[in-house]
C-alpha cells in the first residue's frame, strides 16, 4: 500500500489531488482538510467512482490515524484508481502539526445569524455552539434566579432547558422574576417559563416539571439526564435533595442563592470540587435564614446572581475558562464588591467523603427543622 | 482591630452596621469580643462559616486559627433563598 507522509501530503494541497476524508459525519464536522472530499469509509466502493471519475488522479485518503483510510485505499486500488496513497499519520497528526484545516460550518442560515454573536468568539464557535445546542440544563426553580438563568440559557441556544417548580405566577413575584408576566398571574410557572423562553427563542425545547422536587421524584427528574443542574431553590430541604441527588448522579450544580442586598454563586461539581455539605454541613435554624419572603429582596439582585449562574451553566457545557469550583463569590450589592472565599471537599463528608454514610436520600424536610 | 463582615441576616444584632471591628490573635478570642460588643449574637455565630483571608477556618486551625490586624474576617451562613 503507498503511504504518504505529512510532509509531502501538505506540498500537493494546492496541486490538482484531491483528499478523501473517509472519517464519520460527527468527525468531519470538527475539521477537516481544507477541499477535501468527505465520503464516510462505508460509502466509499459505492460512491466514490462517481465523486471521483479521474482514475488516473492523485487521491490521499485519510482518517483519524490512518486504518479506516488503509481499507479504503485498498477499495480504490481494486476499482483501478492508479495513483492512490494513505496519509498514516491522518487527521490527528495533520492536526498536531499544525496544517491548514477548515472547520465546516453546519449550522443553518437562521441559527448562523442568530448566533453570530458567539460564532465570533473563538472559545465558542461553530463547534461550541453546536455544544449549545446538544446541551440539557435543568433549572430547580422557575423564581428569581431562574427567571434571568433560564432567559440567557434559551437566547445562548441551550437546546433542551427543564424546569422543575411547582408553584403558579404571583403578583408579588413580578418585582423581579422578569421570566413571567402580569398577565401570567395565576398560572403554573413552568408554563409561564415555558412561554416565555420559546417565544424568546425557537430553538430551545422546554421540558417541564410541575412538581416540588423529592426524594420520590427526584430520581426520575434527573435520571432523564442533564449536563448541569442550576439550583436556584427557595428553600434548605430542597437545597440539601440537589446536592445528594447530583452527587450520586454526578452532575455538577450551579448555585445561587439571595437574600436582600447579597448573594451566593458558586459551582458544585462532583468528585472535582466540594459539595453543598462540605460548605454548610448542617442548615441553620429558620430563625436565623430567613427567607425572601420573610425579608425580602432587591428585585434586581436575582438578576445578577442568576445571569453569573447562567454564565457559569454555559462555561461548563463549552467547557471553557476557570469554573466557579472550589470557590464562592459573595456579591454584596450595597457595598458593590464581589469576595471571593475558597472552598474545600471536606473528606468527612457524609455525601462526597472519603467513606460516606449517607447512600439514599433522606427526610429532607425533618433534617432542616431540627 | 480586624473588620468583620456582618451578614444580612445578623445585622439586626450590629445596629444594620455591615462591617464591624472586633480585636482578637485568633478566631476565638475575636469572636468573644464581637459578642461582647454586639451580645445579642451569642448563640447565633456556630451557624456561619468563617474565613479568615479567604479561607475556611475548618481547614486551618479552627478556631485557633491567627487573625492579624490587616485580616478581614468573613462571617457566611447558609442562606437558602432563590426567590
Amino acid at each position: 500500500m503507498p503511504v504518504i507522509s505529512l510532509g509531502e501530503a501538505h506540498e500537493v494541497l494546492y496541486g490538482d489531488a484531491v483528499f478523501l476524508d473517509v472519517r464519520e459525519q460527527s468527525e468531519w464536522d470538527l475539521g477537516h482538510v481544507p477541499d477535501a472530499l468527505h465520503i464516510p469509509r462505508a460509502q466509499v466502493a459505492a460512491r466514490v467512482e462517481q465523486e471521483v471519475p479521474d482514475k488516473t488522479r492523485r487521491v490521499v485518503v485519510y482518517c483519524a490515524r490512518g486504518a479506516r483510510s488503509q481499507i479504503a485505499a485498498q477499495t480504490l486500488l481494486a476499482r483501478g484508481y492508479e495513483r492512490v496513497a494513505n496519509l498514516v499519520d491522518g487527521f490527528t497528526g495533520w492536526e498536531e502539526h499544525g496544517l491548514p484545516a477548515v472547520v465546516p460550518s453546519t449550522l443553518p442560515d437562521d441559527q448562523r445569524r442568530r448566533y453570530s454573536r458567539h460564532l465570533l468568539i473563538p472559545e465558542v464557535g461553530e463547534a461550541g455552539q453546536r455544544r449549545l445546542l446538544n446541551a440539557r440544563v435543568l433549572l430547580v426553580g422557575a423564581g428569581g434566579l431562574g427567571s434571568p438563568a433560564s432567559l440567557y440559557l434559551a437566547a445562548a441556544g441551550v437546546g433542551t432547558i427543564g424546569i422543575v417548580d411547582e408553584d403558579v405566577v404571583d403578583d408579588s413575584n413580578l418585582q423581579r422574576q422578569i421570566v413571567h408576566t402580569t398577565s401570567r398571574v395565576g398560572e403554573p410557572k413552568v408554563e409561564s417559563a415555558r412561554e416565555t423562553l420559546e417565544a424568546l427563542n425557537p430553538d430551545v425545547n422546554v421540558r417541564t416539571f410541575r412538581e416540588r422536587l423529592t426524594s420520590e421524584n427526584v430520581d426520575r427528574i434527573l435520571g432523564e439526564g442533564w449536563d448541569v443542574i442550576v439550583d436556584g431553590a427557595d428553600n434548605f430541604p430542597t437545597r440539601y435533595l440537589v446536592n445528594d441527588a447530583s452527587v450520586w448522579h454526578g452532575i455538577p450544580v450551579v448555585h445561587g442563592s439571595i437574600y436582600r442586598f447579597e448573594g451566593q454563586v458558586t459551582v458544585f461539581k462532583p468528585r472535582e470540587g466540594p459539595c453543598y455539605r462540605c460548605l454548610f454541613p448542617t442548615p441553620p435554624p429558620a430563625e436565623l435564614a430567613p427567607s425572601c419572603a420573610e425579608g425580602g429582596v432587591l428585585g434586581v439582585l436575582p438578576g445578577t446572581v442568576g445571569s453569573l449562574q447562567a454564565t457559569e451553566a454555559l462555561k461548563l457545557v463549552l467547557e471553557i475558562g476557570e469554573s466557579l469550583i472550589g470557590r464562592l463569590q459573595l456579591f454584596d450589592a450595597l457595598g458593590a464588591t464581589f469576595t471571593e472565599v475558597a472552598l474545600r471537599r471536606d473528606p468527612d463528608c457524609p455525601v462526597c467523603g472519603e467513606n460516606p454514610t449517607i447512600a439514599d436520600y433522606i427526610d429532607y424536610l425533618e433534617f432542616c427543622s431540627r | 482591630m480586624s473588620i468583620v463582615r456582618i451578614p444580612p441576616t445578623l445585622r439586626a444584632d450590629t445596629a444594620g452596621e455591615r462591617e464591624v471591628l472586633a480585636s482578637g490573635g485568633n478566631v476565638r478570642e475575636l469572636l468573644d469580643d464581637l459578642i461582647s460588643r454586639f451580645p445579642t449574637l451569642e448563640g447565633k455565630l456556630e451557624y456561619a462559616n468563617v474565613y479568615v483571608g479567604g479561607e475556611d477556618i475548618r481547614t486551618r486551625d479552627g478556631l485557633e486559627t491567627p487573625v492579624a490586624e490587616s485580616d478581614t474576617v468573613i462571617l457566611l451562613p447558609a442562606m437558602a433563598g432563590g426567590c
